[in-house]
């Protein structure tokens, strides 16, 4: 583990690891489309509008499952100050602002034909924006700061205090009356759905996450390679000046 | 695709697209970098990642 911990040895990692998993990804999102579309029944409420529900879950999942892995990356910055986890931390806010911006778009697409309205400011909805202005927030602070250890530091802060609202964007189903319906797939009595609708939906939230996983892993060879560019642009500017 | 087309058509068409315009981004970035890095002598442990 520690000895992938070297950007040297990452960047040869992910060099071979990216096209077996981006190729993974691909398979199990078209397997889980097909499923989504073909194989799977409309609901007995819903009705078709259900299909939306194949994007918007794994979507909400994933924008939670990033923010996860950021707060990780900030303790590894924070506690060993090691440049890989600043590289992570930075590589995963943009990804999970999309994925929390799909989360967003597709629930308010699927909450007008069926709640009647594109919004409500229920405790899960405003919960899930407020995730939403965080990563934000984090991205403009990578963008404010020059320096990038200085930078990796402020924003492991944020990540770490902005945490306190996964379990609110989890439990706010349980602690207010909401509109969003609750937990249907991880609950303590198992899933409610009928397994006809349950296996797309998990090798879509797969898919999204073998997606999620090698973009990172692109995300943060990009990075990787941009300190490289920037530390060799400081000293090609220091021989100059001698 | 019944009463309800339009709506789960944009679903699906807006996660393709930011999907597909990350994944662009991120691949145009990664080409980019390598581009600038070649003007620059590889060095020491550098060079073997080259």
């Amino acid at each position: 583990m520690w000895k992938y911990a070297n950007p040297a040895n990452f960047l040869r990692l992910a060099n071979a690891l990216i096209p077996w998993t981006g190729a993974l990804a691909v398979a199990l999102l078209a397997f889980g489309l097909w499923g989504a579309f073909f194989s799977s029944p409309a609901d007995y409420q819903q009705g078709e509008t259900v299909r939306i529900m194949y994007i918007h879950v794994p979507a909400a999942w994933l924008s939670m499952f990033c923010y996860g892995v950021m707060c990780l990356s900030a303790l590894g910055t924070l506690v060993w100050r090691h440049p890989l986890a600043d590289a992570a931390q930075k590589a995963a806010a943009p990804l999970g602002a999309a994925f929390t911006f799909i989360c967003l778009v597709t629930g308010s697409l699927w909450g007008k034909p069926m709640w009647g309205t594109w919004w409500v400011w229920d405790a899960r909805l405003t919960s899930v924006l407020v995730l939403f202005i965080i990563y934000l927030g984090l991205i403009a602070l990578w963008q404010t700061i020059e320096e990038p250890p200085k930078a990796a530091r402020a924003a492991a802060i944020l990540t770490l205090v902005g945490a306190v609202n996964l379990p609110i964007i989890k439990f706010s189903v349980d602690w207010w009356s909401t509109l969003h319906q609750p937990a249907s797939v991880f609950r303590l009595g198992g899933p409610t759905i009928h397994p006809s609708m349950l296996w797309p939906l998990l090798v879509m939230a797969l898919g999204f996450t073998i997606l999620f996983f090698t973009l990172h892993m692109m995300s943060t060879r990009n990075e990787i390679l941009r300190r490289r560019l920037r530390r060799l642009s400081i000293l090609a500017a220091q021989e100059d000046a001698r | 695709m019944t009463t309800h087309g339009a709506f789960i058509l944009a679903a699906y068409a807006v996660t393709a697209l930011v999907l597909l315009g990350m994944i662009g981004a991120i691949t145009s970035d990664y080409f980019a970098l390598r581009r600038a890095l070649q003007k620059f002598p590889p060095r020491g442990a550098e060079a073997e990642d080259a």
